[in-house]
């Protein structure tokens, strides 16, 4: 069991923050836009200035997937040599591959034939954004981390496709053991596979169980305004 | 060796140095970076020129300045790299042109590469050795810090260094290349054979590989051609670039 602690003050981006998580959790971060929610994870990947403490377990490993991603459509990279920049071994890559549950439709049952003869070789800018979602995902999850930070995992997928996306993150972090952090702007998706979560708006606005801490009171808190439970996210600026 | 020998040898490893670099250049979208950072060698030609050293220290010199000037501008200012580009490497090839002496300034702004010496050949074969050790180093940086800076970053790796790294290596092979093509064209001999290799790859790796291949039968065609219409290298090799890069648009694959 290993404990986080983060204090950051300052810079007016995020004030006094004060959470922490325990292995296998998965935390939740919801806020409207502009909430500080990437910034916090920036942080916590000691990428950005920040005064007060973030204490992690000894010697585990964080690996992140950023919302944003450029791949331009004639990037000439295929998906094995994106993999091996992470890891060297083919067959690595294939279990990776295997256990995001990469497969082709048309040829059930032969999910290694299909990612050896097919995706490996193929351009990493022309496959789906589903596709390439579980190949971002297996990329990060190729050096077994300790904890993984998602940044908005589902954004650019179809609403069909996010559950999937977040069904494999869950079946992942129970094999793996993991710990996950992930920021998501949909309360049905925090109430469903968070155990904890932290409504961020520059400050925090509340920390815990879903279905404890986000009332109603928090809500309109957090989004400035009468929102209903199973709508997403809105922003009134 | 005969000079031709050694003319032929120098500018085909011109051309391998600045097909790989190239490769990486178009991918990070600084496609005129090259060419704008190879009029900027004019200037410290001509200053070397003047005090009568080594026109390539002057121009390396010259190329390091506004390598390490644009990164400086850009965290002081706002504009962009673009800007910055446009505005100072031009001011610098109109500064090279007033400073550069009459009888040089032709060949400094399109090369020629029949003076190229001994010592010239070995320097190049160092320099381009060294660059097809280091720059498979750095890929791993070079390409993720294209599709995430915060990703890249997260893994450790330090952006800011390789991208310097990177530059250095684009001045070191312009710098070199201006024997070959001169101050005015050397940014061509980055971009175009990079630039045909493209339509051609899916991988990074044949991505490269016909990047150095391009560059290098650019220079080699390039030099037997320009004896053959008794003109002087630069331009022909060039051109040669160019009608490689008509020729791949017809190979481009079919899915894009």
């Amino acid at each position: 069991m290993h404990n986080l602690n983060v204090t950051i003050d300052g810079n007016k981006i995020l004030n006094d923050l004060n959470f922490f998580v325990k292995k296998g959790d998965v935390l939740a971060i919801v806020g409207p836009n502009g909430a500080g929610k990437s910034v916090l994870f920036r942080t916590l990947l000691g990428l950005f200035p920040y005064s007060g403490s973030i204490v992690w377990g000894q010697g585990l490993k964080t690996n992140y997937i950023p919302q944003k991603f450029y791949i331009d459509k004639d990037l000439p990279l295929t998906v094995k040599e994106f993999l091996e920049f992470k890891n060297n071994n083919l067959n690595t890559i294939v279990r990776s591959l295997i256990s995001v549950g990469i497969s082709d439709d048309s040829h059930d049952g032969h999910a290694e034939h299909y990612i050896r003869e097919h995706l490996l070789p193929h351009r990493l800018s022309l496959l789906s954004g589903g596709q390439l979602q579980r190949v971002l995902i297996a990329w990060s999850v190729i050096d077994n981390p300790d904890i993984l930070l998602f940044d908005e995992p589902t954004s650019g997928i179809d609403v069909g496709g996010e559950e999937t996306i977040y069904n494999l993150i869950e079946k992942l972090r129970v094999e793996r053991n993991m710990t996950v952090l992930l920021i998501s702007h949909d309360l049905n998706i925090v109430y469903r596979y968070a155990n904890n979560v932290i409504c961020l708006n520059k400050k925090m606005i509340c920390f815990g169980q879903p279905n404890l801490v986000l009332d109603p009171t928090a809500l309109s808190q957090l989004y400035g305004g009468t929102v209903g439970f199973y709508k997403h996210e809105h922003s009134h600026e | 060796m005969s000079n031709f020998g050694l003319q032929l040898l120098t500018a085909v490893l011109i051309g391998i140095g600045a097909g790989y670099l190239g490769a990486f250049m178009i991918l990070r979208r600084m496609s005129l970076v090259g060419d704008a950072l190879s009029h900027v060698a004019l200037p410290g030609i001509a200053i070397a020129l003047l005090l009568h050293i080594n026109p390539f220290i002057g121009a390396t010199f010259a190329l390091i300045v506004a390598i390490i000037g644009v990164a400086i501008l850009e965290r002081k200012t706002t504009l962009p790299s673009e800007t910055l580009i446009g505005i100072f490497f031009t001011l610098s090839l109109a500064l090279g042109l007033i400073l550069t002496p009459e009888p040089e300034l032709l060949e400094a702004l399109f090369g020629d590469i029949t003076k190229v010496t001994f010592n010239d050949l070995i320097l190049t074969a160092v320099s381009v050795v060294a660059i097809l050790l280091i720059i498979p180093k750095i890929t791993k940086g070079l390409v993720l810090g294209i599709m995430s800076k915060d990703l890249t970053r997260s893994m450790g790796i330090k952006i800011n260094v390789i991208n310097f790294i990177f530059l250095f290596m684009v001045s070191v092979v312009v710098a070199l290349g201006l024997k070959v093509a001169g101050t005015l064209l050397m940014g061509s001999l980055v971009i175009i054979p990079a630039a045909a290799a493209k339509n051609l790859s899916n991988s990074l790796s044949s991505y490269s590989l016909w990047a150095m291949l391009f560059g290098a039968l650019s220079s080699l065609i390039g030099i037997f051609l320009s004896i053959y219409v008794g003109f002087t290298p630069g331009p022909v090799i060039v051109l040669v670039s160019g009608a490689i890069f008509l020729i791949t648009l017809f190979f481009r694959p079919a899915n894009n």
